[in-house]
């Protein structure tokens, strides 16, 4: 038994359901009691679908236990195929009827139904969202791309499949638009895409390709290791996320289909217009330079948008970690890269926890470390699901591709202070507008300075050399609640004198905690026991070089 | 109000569009401040719970999920002893939690969890810092409201025993600014001991004996009412307090409980009617004629029908209730037009389909539906809306009103014909 506040992930057969949402010509029979239909409402709200997702629930109640719910799902799935009339069922349990046992598979195959029903085996007591949506994926294409030794077409030129995207998906909707265009650009033809708006049919001509696109690993890893596994077919690994990442992506889509790479990629970067690049080297986006940055979200988003971070707008990334356990090795050796230790958790406290001890000046998350942000007062864009109706922008706004690279300099760069307001609030931080307790005009009147002291128990660790005090920082944060995370540093009886203590408020909150102990830490390796103004910039001048 | 009128019900079973009772807790946690609700369920429980309450809330929510896992179900964990771990680790982060409901869930219902027992053990052990009790939220026993009948229902054996003379006790979570409201009419009629069911702190938990009256503010208290009576606790039957009649016939029952002078009563709230009926004039252009379609949601269907048909004039075409308490709705459906079309439970497919026939200028749905439906070229209002927000008594009859006129409104402006329906409805 778990403690769980929020999750990041629902229930597996939720993922089904974006796999059902995603495809045409799909149906799901759910055994399910009264109340899981709130499912339906993350498509028709959240995603704004102007369908009902293809779902069926049985709907038990606590008088059907005693009686036969079988029966119920029994009728429920032929009903459903008269009234909906799809290519194919899909059938399963949701976490109380995997309890009862009725085994929807066994059921749905003695009605005998006139088309093909896949049953899917999602163990809710164990696996999550992510894990239902890539099983369910996997025994979607498994039923129905069959290799047929009769009839291979021939491959006419370079011919791929693109995998992945899903309903409720993080702008699966946009990423495949840009990502169709980038395989146009360098000549490679899509065959089929899938899960989304696929019918059984089409996933049946899967075999006609000779290469996958996996856009997501969490939804798609497991049927492309199946293709590759049982027709050949290899697959791309790289996350075309960020100007690096979409190049890498291009070369190694060129070299499974057997074109040029390095032309593939002066193909690719001529048809699109890429800004970011040239954003990020303009003077005006010097003041990006070692940002401290916390990511969080599912893997392939994290560990793309660390890359992005650090190699493409210079941010120093301070945290990085995933909820998706299935992929903790993947993020574990990006952290390793950029030194640090990945956060593997599905945890909000923990979450939370890190993120206010790693003081980032910019939170790159899910809709969970937004709030995480606000509650922090630090600035925030989200970069992964779990979604809200907020990632549904109305706009072309994709994160893969050269346009995706547009968009995330955009929103990771937009909720930062200008670089000129950042120079100004550090040269007037105490002007009766402009000091330390006001918020800053961007976040608008209702963003006050109150920042809920969040207790942070830590021990004294040696501070990276590079940050212990930031030259042009902002002080848009209040100086009280600093405090009472920094008092369980001091590790020997050191008194600040009152002139050290106003100097130490001017520093922004989010380095003021290292501030504080590194001063203190200097203090007493020179045996100092009162801490002055001078001994605040001694310690600064020590550690800064 | 004699013998319950004859009015046919049509009885659906089917695919139930509605939510369990665990979604109660949405409001529940905020009515009493010092409560904390921990769901013993599944992933899907958690993620019911976070979806429906706007997908998310913004505090430190004072409700939480234990997640059974498969080493509970497979008997390597003992399910008891996790929850009590679970429990000790909650209230050690939450201090300021003076009572604890574990809330049943379909799976630990169907695994026959004893959360009666649970709340018996932990209780012990916290008590008096903590008191701990247990109610059903499950989808298989409860629907949506029936959440908070439970929960209230939990309740009602920790109320002391009282022996004062007689007091008048509110039954059921109403926002604080209604409640508030409510009790100041009363007391201006001159009922002096009026308590409130649920309280907004937990150890202002009212007491019950046999001088207590009890009216229901909510239609969905059936399992409260009934341990109520059992208190010796006597029930006033009254419509219930949407609109300008359904308020007044509330409070009128209670005056006539307490002997409140008719004239009293009638100048206390001639005020207040007179400003209800203004606001309420403002929305009537718009909405009387218009037809509307109920699916069924909360169990304030049929009161909200009788207040939409009498005091805004609009056609009741199907007014679909999750369960039907004929008992406590017996005035509501007196007031209800003769011939209009109740069902009692759904069946989603059946009914979507009478809907499309019928083409309602007005469809009242739960979220799942509401979009679908707008696509469709239809007016949609949420009904989740209407438990949300403050809609009871005479001075939000008219937000009340507006609620039903906004779909009307909004797309009457962004159609390019805003305009004229501005006029109507200023």
């Amino acid at each position: 038994m778990k403690l769980a506040l929020w999750t990041y992930e629902g229930p597996p057969h939720v993922g089904a359901m974006r796999i059902a949402t995603a495809m045409r010509g799909v149906h799901y029979v759910l055994h399910a009691p009264q109340g899981d239909t709130y499912a339906d409402l993350l498509f028709t709200m959240i995603e704004r679908r102007a369908e009902r997702p293809p779902v069926t629930y049985t709907t038990f109640q606590a008088r059907d236990l005693g009686g036969d719910t079988a029966e119920l799902f029994k009728n429920a799935a032929r009903d459903a195929v008269a009234r909906f009339k799809p290519q194919a069922l899909m059938v399963g349990a949701s976490c109380t009827a995997e309890l009862i046992q009725d085994d929807p598979g066994g059921l749905a195959e003695a009605l005998a139904l006139p088309i093909p029903v896949v049953p899917l085996e999602l163990p809710s007591y164990q696996k999550k969202e992510n894990w239902g949506a890539a099983e369910t994926f996997y025994q979607m294409v498994r039923a129905f791309a069959k290799k047929d030794p009769g009839a291979t077409p021939p491959v006419v030129g370079p011919r791929c499949n693109v995998l992945g995207p899903t309903g409720l998906g993080f702008r699966h909707r946009d990423d495949l638009v840009e990502v169709q265009r980038l395989l146009a650009s360098i000549g490679v033809e899509v065959s089929v895409v899938a899960p989304w708006q696929a019918t059984p049919a089409d996933l049946a001509r899967l075999p006609e390709a000779s290469f996958n696109v996996v856009l997501y690993p969490e939804t798609a890893g497991l049927a492309a290791s199946y293709l590759k596994r049982t027709l050949g077919q290899p697959h791309t690994r790289t996350i075309p996320i960020g100007v690096r990442g979409t190049e890498d992506f291009v070369r190694e889509v060129a070299e499974l289909a057997g074109l040029d790479p390095e032309a593939a990629v002066a193909r690719a970067r001529d048809a699109s217009t890429g800004r970011s690049a040239w954003y990020s080297a303009s003077v005006d986006a010097t003041y990006l330079t070692g940002k401290r940055v916390f990511i969080f979200g599912d893997a392939s988003h994290a560990i793309a948008a660390a890359r992005v971070a650090a190699d493409e707008l210079g941010f120093k990334v301070v945290g990085l970690g995933t909820y998706s356990r299935e992929f903790a090795r993947e993020v574990r050796e990006a952290a390793a890269r950029h030194g640090i230790e990945a956060l593997i958790s599905d945890d909000y406290l923990e979450v939370e926890a890190a993120v206010a001890s790693a003081e980032p000046e910019l939170v790159l998350g899910t809709q969970m470390e937004r709030h995480i942000a606000k509650r922090l007062s630090i600035p925030c864009a989200v970069i992964s699901a779990p979604v809200h109706v907020q990632d549904f922008p109305a706009r072309y706004s994709p994160q893969m591709g050269f346009e995706g690279a547009n968009v995330l300099f955009d929103t990771w760069v937009h909720p930062l202070m200008m670089g000129l307001e950042e120079h100004l609030l550090g040269m007037f931080r105490n002007d009766f507008e402009f000091h330390a307790d006001a918020a800053a005009s961007h976040l608008g009147a209702g963003a006050g300075p109150a920042r809920p002291a969040i207790p942070v128990a830590r021990a004294v660790v040696a501070p990276p050399a590079d940050i212990v005090m930031a030259a042009v920082p902002p002080a848009n944060a209040p100086p009280a609640t600093v405090r009472a995370e920094a008092d369980a540093a001091a590790p020997v009886a050191l008194s600040w004198a009152p002139d050290a203590e106003r100097e130490l408020g001017k520093i922004p909150f989010f380095v003021r905690g290292k501030a504080r102990r590194n001063t203190e830490r200097f203090a007493a390796e020179q045996g100092l026991t009162v801490i002055t103004r001078t001994t605040l910039y001694e310690a600064k001048a020590h550690y800064g070089r | 109000m004699n013998a319950p009128i004859a009015i046919e019900v049509l009885r659906e079973r089917g695919q139930r569009e509605v939510f369990c009772g665990l979604t109660g807790i949405i409001w529940l946690h905020r009515k009493i401040q010092d409560a904390f609700f921990l769901v013993v369920g599944s992933r899907t429980c958690a993620h019911l719970i976070q979806s429906a309450a706007g997908v998310m809330i913004f505090a430190e929510p004072r409700f939480a999920t234990a997640i059974i896992d498969d080493r509970d179900l497979a008997g390597l964990a003992d399910a008891n002893e996790e929850l009590d771990r679970v429990v000790d680790q909650l209230l050690a982060r939450r201090p300021d939690i003076r009572l604890l409901f574990l809330v049943g869930s379909c799976p630990s219902e169907v695994i026959k969890l004893d959360l009666s027992r649970a709340a018996e053990r932990l209780g012990a052990r916290y008590l008096p810092q903590v008191r701990v009790l247990n109610y059903s939220g499950s989808g298989i026993e409860t629907t949506f409201t029936q959440g908070e009948d439970a929960c209230l229902a939990s309740l009602v054996p920790q109320m002391a025993q009282s022996h004062e003379a007689a007091q008048l006790l509110i039954v059921g979570s109403l926002a604080d600014v209604v409640e508030d409201q409510l009790v100041g009419l009363l007391t201006e009629m001159g009922i002096e001991q009026v308590a409130c069911l649920p309280p907004r702190r937990a150890g202002d938990l009212p007491a019950v004996g046999p001088h207590t009256r009890f009216l229901l503010a909510q239609p969905f208290l059936a399992d409260t009412a009934r341990a109520l009576e059992a208190r010796g606790a006597r029930p006033l039957p009254a419509p219930f307090p949407l609109g300008v009649e359904g308020t007044r016939g509330w409070l009128a029952a209670a005056a006539a409980a307490f002997d409140v002078a008719p004239e009293r009563l009638d100048a206390v709230v001639e005020a207040p009617i007179a400003r209800a009926r203004a606001a309420l004039a403002r929305h009537k252009p718009l909405l009387e004629g218009k037809r509307v379609f109920f699916f069924p949601d909360s169990q304030l269907e049929i009161p909200l029908a009788r207040f939409l048909a009498r005091e805004l004039s609009m056609q009741l075409v199907e007014v679909g209730t999750p369960y039907l308490h004929r008992a406590h709705l017996q005035q509501e459906i007196e007031w209800l037009p003769e011939g209009v079309r109740l069902v009692e439970g759904q069946d989603v497919d059946l009914q979507l389909a009478r809907c499309r026939e019928a083409r309602p200028d007005l469809v009242v749905c739960g979220l799942g539906l509401a979009n679908p439906l707008e696509a469709e070229g239809m007016t949609t209002k949420w009904s989740i809306e209407l438990v949300f927000t403050p809609i009871q008594g005479f001075e939000q009859a008219g937000d009340l009103a507006e609620l039903f006129a906004r779909p009307f409104v909004r797309r009457a402006l962004i159609s390019g014909a805003g305009s004229t329906t501005r006029g109507a409805a200023a």
